[in-house]
Parts: C-alpha cells; sequence; structure tokens
C-alpha cells in the first residue's frame, strides 16, 4: 500500500450517521473478481440523486471524506475501502467508526480519523460554509489542522507507523514464521481439520 | 484475578507478543466464499506465496447462488463462482459447491459439519462470522486483505478488544424468540454500543437457548457493532456436537470436554462495561428503519423522530421514516408486507423452519414467501420430517440453499418501494434490493405475517 504521512486536500461534508458499507457499495457491486472499478458503485444508490452531496460541482476532487457518527457499519467488504479510495478519497473523518471497516482501511492506506462529533461537526460547517477549504491530516503529528482549527487525534503507534511506512502486513507476520511453526506443534489434539 | 472467556480463548491462541504491537493470533478454521475471496487469491498469486494451512480452510458458494435449480444467469455472479472454484482447486482447499449436499451459507455449514468447536478462533471474509461464538469461540469478521493473511500465514495480527457482559436476567416468556432477543438487545445498545468489544451473552435466558437460538443472538452481535460475540459452552453445545462429523470422538472427545468445561467467564473476572436486560418483560419485537438498532415492540407504533433526544438519532429517523415510507403513529401491525422471507445466517436453521412451519400448518400465505433453507444439510433435514409439505401445502415457495434475499446477491430481491418482512440480519437501504424495504422479524412472526400480509405476531392469529 502507499505511504501515508500528510494529506492536505479538500473536503466533503456527508452529514448522514450509521452510513453501512451497503450504502457505501451496494452488494451488487461485490460481483466482480478484480481489485478495480469501485469507484463506480460509491454511493451508488445515493448519487441517483442529484442533490446527493458528492454530486455537488463544488466537491469534486475533494480526497477527504467528513461523515456522521457510525461510517462503516454492516458488512465487512473491504470493497467499501477500496471504492473511497479509486474514488479519491486517502482519509475519512467521523466520532465512531465500524470496527471491521476500520481495520480494512488501515490494511489498505485509507487512514481513518476519530475525532468528537463536535470537531467533526465544525469541519463539516466549514466546508459546507466554504468548499475550498482545505483540511490538513497530519498522521506524523496525529492532528487535523483546517484554517484555526487543530484537533489532535488517536491512533495506537504500531498502525501508524505501518501506515507511515506503507508496510505489507504479511511480509511482516512471515518474518514470524518460525513463532508459528511452534505454536502449530503445540495445538491441542481434538482440534478440527477441513480435510 | 480471574479471567473471562474471551480472554481465555484469546491467551490460549497468541503466537506471538511483543510490547507496542498487536498480538499475532493463530486461526484455527477459516472458511471462505466466493465474494471476499478472489481478490485474496489473487494477492497469493502476485506475491508467489501459497495457502499455509489448506487442512484448517473450507470453501462454499453461497452469496451468490440461485435458490431455484439451474445455472446461474447472471454471467458476473457466474464468473465469480467459477473464480471460486479455479481457486479452490489450485490451493488445494475443500470446496461444497452449488448442488453438492455440503453446501449451504458459510455460518451454517460450520457448525453443522462439527467444524465450529468451543475455545477456538474462527475467521472468515463475512461480517456474520460472529454466528460461530455461539459455541464458546472467538469469530470474527475480516476483510479481504486480512483474508490474504489469513491464508498465507494462518495467522492475524490484532489488538484484543475490550470485554462486554450482556447479563440477561429472567427468562424470555413463551412466544418470544433468540431474535426478538437480540433486537431488543440492539435498539438498547444502538448499532455501535459494541464497537471495540466482544460481547459475552450471559444469564439464565441465554443458557436455556438451543444452539441454534445461541447462533441467532452471537450472529446480529455486528449489527451492535461488536467485533464478536460469545456463550460459554455447556451441556447444550456438547449434545449439539457429539457425533457430528469433524467432532472428536472417543477419548479425545473426553479431553476435549474436560477442556471446554473450563471455557467459562470466572466468577471473580471483571468485564470493560457490563450491560443488562430483563428478558421477562420481552415481547416480539420488528425493526421500523434502516439499521437494525431501529426496532420496536411489536406491539408498538412507528416512532415520532421527535421522541429521539439525540440529534444525530432524530435526524436518522427522519431519514429513516422517508426511505421505509412509514408515517409516525402508525400501530407496527398495520403495516402491509409484500414478501415474507425466511432464511439467511440468521434464521435458516432448522428449527427456525420447524418454528415457521408450526404457525403455517393447514393456514394459506397471502403474500410473496420464500422459504429457503440454510444449508442443503437443514434442507434435507426438513423435508425429512416433511417441513417442505407444509410450506407447499400453505402457499409458500421452498427454495434450494444459499444467502438469497438476505442481501439480494442472487435473483432474490425486492423491486423498489416493495416491503417484506425478513428473518434476516440487515435493514439497510437497498439491502434486499435497490427501493426495498426491510423489517428484521423473527421466523415466527415472519410466519403470521405471511399469513395476514401485516407483521403480525403468532398470537394474533
Amino acid at each position: 500500500m502507499d505511504a501515508f504521512t500528510t494529506h492536505t486536500g479538500r473536503a466533503v461534508p456527508l452529514r448522514r450517521s450509521n452510513v453501512d458499507t451497503d450504502q457505501i457499495i451496494p452488494a451488487v457491486w461485490l460481483k466482480q473478481v478484480s481489485r478495480t472499478g469501485f469507484e463506480k458503485g460509491l454511493f451508488a444508490a445515493w448519487r441517483e440523486d442529484p442533490s446527493f452531496v458528492l454530486n455537488d460541482p463544488a466537491y469534486e476532487g475533494a480526497s477527504i471524506l467528513v461523515s456522521g457518527p457510525d461510517f462503516g457499519t454492516g458488512s465487512s467488504r473491504e470493497h467499501a475501502v477500496w471504492a473511497l479510495q479509486q474514488y479519491g478519497f486517502r482519509v475519512v473523518i467521523a466520532s465512531r467508526f465500524g470496527d471491521i471497516f476500520r481495520n480494512n482501511s488501515t490494511k489498505m492506506g485509507l487512514l481513518p480519523v476519530i475525532l468528537p462529533e463536535d470537531v467533526v461537526e465544525r469541519l463539516q460547517d466549514a466546508v459546507e460554509a466554504d468548499p475550498t477549504t482545505e483540511i490538513t491530516v497530519d498522521l506524523v503529528e496525529r492532528q487535523v489542522r483546517s484554517g484555526d482549527l487543530v484537533a489532535s487525534f488517536e491512533i495506537d503507534d504500531y498502525t501508524r507507523w505501518r501506515l507511515m511506512e506503507g508496510l505489507d502486513d504479511i511480509g511482516l507476520t512471515l518474518r514470524h514464521a518460525d513463532a508459528v511453526e511452534e505454536y502449530e506443534n503445540g495445538r491441542q489434539p481434538w482440534l478440527p481439520t477441513t480435510v | 484475578m480471574g479471567r473471562t472467556l474471551a480472554e481465555k480463548v484469546w491467551e490460549q491462541h497468541v503466537v506471538r507478543r511483543a510490547e507496542g504491537e498487536p498480538d499475532l493470533l493463530y486461526i484455527d478454521l477459516h472458511l471462505i466464499h466466493e465474494v471476499t475471496s478472489p481478490q485474496a487469491f489473487d494477492g497469493l498469486r502476485m506475491t508467489g506465496r501459497t495457502v499455509r494451512r489448506p487442512d484448517l480452510t473450507i470453501a462454499t458458494e453461497d452469496h451468490n447462488v440461485p435458490t431455484v435449480l439451474g445455472p446461474i444467469s447472471d454471467p458476473v455472479s457466474r464468473t465469480q463462482v467459477e473464480t471460486l472454484r479455479k481457486n479452490a482447486a489450485e490451493f488445494g482447499i475443500r470446496l461444497h459447491p452449488m448442488g453438492d449436499a455440503g453446501q449451504g451459507v458459510v455460518h451454517i455449514i460450520g457448525p453443522q459439519f462439527g467444524l465450529t468447536q468451543p475455545g477456538m478462533t474462527i475467521v472468515c471474509g463475512d461480517s456474520h462470522t460472529s454466528t460461530h461464538g455461539a459455541f464458546g469461540a472467538i469469530a470474527f469478521g475480516i476483510g479481504t486483505s486480512e483474508v490474504e493473511h489469513v491464508l498465507a500465514t494462518q495467522t492475524l495480527p490484532a489488538y484484543r478488544p475490550k470485554t462486554m457482559a450482556i447479563e440477561v436476567k429472567g427468562e424470555l416468556p413463551a412466544g418470544v424468540t433468540a431474535k426478538d432477543l437480540i433486537l431488543a438487545i440492539i435498539a438498547k445498545i444502538g448499532t455501535g454500543g459494541g464497537q471495540g468489544y466482544i460481547v459475552e451473552y450471559r444469564g439464565e435466558a441465554v443458557r436455556k437457548l438451543s444452539m441454534e437460538g445461541r447462533m441467532t443472538v452471537c450472529n446480529m452481535s455486528i449489527e451492535a457493532g461488536a467485533r464478536a460475540g460469545m456463550i460459554a459452552p455447556d451441556e447444550t453445545t456438547f449434545e449439539y456436537l457429539r457425533g457430528r462429523p469433524h467432532a472428536p470422538s472417543g477419548e479425545v472427545w473426553d479431553q476435549a470436554v474436560e477442556y471446554w468445561k473450563t471455557l467459562r467467564t470466572d466468577d471473580d473476572a471483571e468485564f470493560d462495561k457490563v450491560v443488562e436486560i430483563d428478558a421477562s418483560t420481552l415481547t416480539p419485537f420488528v425493526t421500523w428503519g434502516t439499521n437494525p438498532g431501529q426496532g420496536a415492540p411489536l406491539g408498538s407504533a412507528v416512532p415520532s423522530p421527535e421522541q429521539f433526544a439525540d440529534p444525530v438519532e432524530r435526524s436518522a429517523a427522519e431519514r429513516a421514516l422517508e426511505y421505509m415510507g412509514l408515517a409516525a403513529g402508525t400501530p407496527l401491525r398495520d403495516i402491509q408486507v409484500d414478501t415474507v422471507f425466511v432464511g439467511s445466517c440468521t434464521n435458516g436453521r432448522i428449527e427456525d423452519l420447524r418454528a415457521a412451519a408450526e404457525i403455517l400448518r393447514d393456514r394459506k400465505v397471502v403474500t410473496r414467501t420464500l422459504i429457503v433453507p440454510g444449508s442443503m444439510g437443514v434442507k434435507k433435514a426438513a423435508e425429512e420430517e416433511g417441513l417442505h409439505e407444509v410450506f407447499k401445502a400453505a402457499g409458500a415457495e421452498w427454495r434450494e440453499a444459499g444467502c438469497s434475499m438476505c442481501l439480494g446477491m442472487n435473483p432474490d430481491t425486492l423491486k423498489p418501494g416493495e416491503r417484506s418482512a425478513s428473518t434476516s440480519n440487515r435493514n439497510f437501504e437497498g439491502r434486499q434490493g435497490k427501493g426495498g424495504r426491510t423489517h428484521l422479524v423473527s421466523p415466527q412472526v415472519a410466519a403470521a405475517t405471511a399469513v395476514t400480509g401485516r407483521l403480525t405476531a403468532p398470537a394474533d392469529l
């Protein structure tokens, strides 16, 4: 995945809560076996409504999504992350995220930033008032900055390091192949196999 | 200090622990289906990696499969299923394809084969993997990157979630089911209430649930935001497992049971959070909105957005009522439905079909009613009991096994504006077909609704 250190861009305000992964990418789009082309399915049903915020030309080219709480709840589909990234988003800001979505995001280098709801709403207000407002998301300093707003966010050191280095998890784990083998030798005798 | 069930199972699976890093967790069973795996297998091929433990991996075709006999008509769906077949063959993974006696929804077949056992770690590229926690396993859904990780290493790096106890006090009244219980729990704690937690369901009412009921409860843990749900194994669990094809036998069975009996939360263990719910006050529960937390007792009315103090909940309710085409104050029992769906990994097991059949026996349905067994094994068992004849005599459609209308990836969908009473797990906008409107219900309420065409409890008939 691409390394993430700091990103500055314009943002889309999505004033909805419980934006589940079925909305981010409806199931009909999950039939693809490739990893590309999902941007067309991003919020496919909502985008049919001309007044939906992503259809507003003022937000064209925005790379940060500022959403209501519980973003990415529901299905484990990583396609939701792919769709957001392929559409052009690098960051999603919300006060709460679905656990699996958040995990999938960090595997792919889409940064999920958790900020208090009042800060999220201030950011939404700002980008609604002026869609050219830029937001800087600084993973190094764990900070979101926009105009006179400076907000810190939490992210664990390990995930931050992986994102900043753009590291492949599998490669990291394979360094510990000996430990895995040793563990396997001590597994309980009744555990089933599928063969 | 004592440990919780979740802590015991987690600790048993830590391959490697290092300061400032997530634990590396061993995975005992990896379930695969056609939707979330193709890109993971591609990743293996691109990096020249292989599947570390095909013998701890099992695949089935479920999300795309049609529930009427015949080939898959949608070429994109067909390609996805064919891709799984190619990948399973290339990497030596056992696959239950369409038409196979072992085929079925991934979370139905694991327990059915006895592959789901207490104390295991189980993952699948599907959020309803939490189902398997009913056996006292740590089971959770993962994304495709993690599917690839488990295929390549049989492990996952993960931080141990916090622990939450949901203490269900008292007993469920007659006519109130596991589905009503979990819908009431989600309405109470909200769709984000479980975020960051493994939930352990405890208490008298939980102990009295059958394995099927426990699976229904754990299945919907994710709808409360929880990573996993668990129930401590007991005699009910052991009886369910005894004699299943992959359950241990002979002396090893005894050893296993001895260990499984230790898989309970110690009396002096502490949970990070405790939620209590009184089972004895519950009644049949249904959803009125577009997330599983927007539910209410069937005897109540569609709420008014003004009832919600929290502005976020209020606007979510406004939006939900608009999407659902419902007016505040409408009695839930007056809501007319076009389709009834009985099935899915939530309620597609034999006990669910028995419950629906009991209500449909000698009655007629007035709506389109799809009965979709969760697996070919469930279908066979139901037919041996003659349940299919009951359904057909009532005018319901008796289908082949699959995920079906739960998420409408196959031809079983709602049309825009159509309304369903569904035993599945998600009432999200468009989940069962673009523009479709879903009310989540128990199999009993689904069957009674099929008879009247309105949301109905069996006691109303």
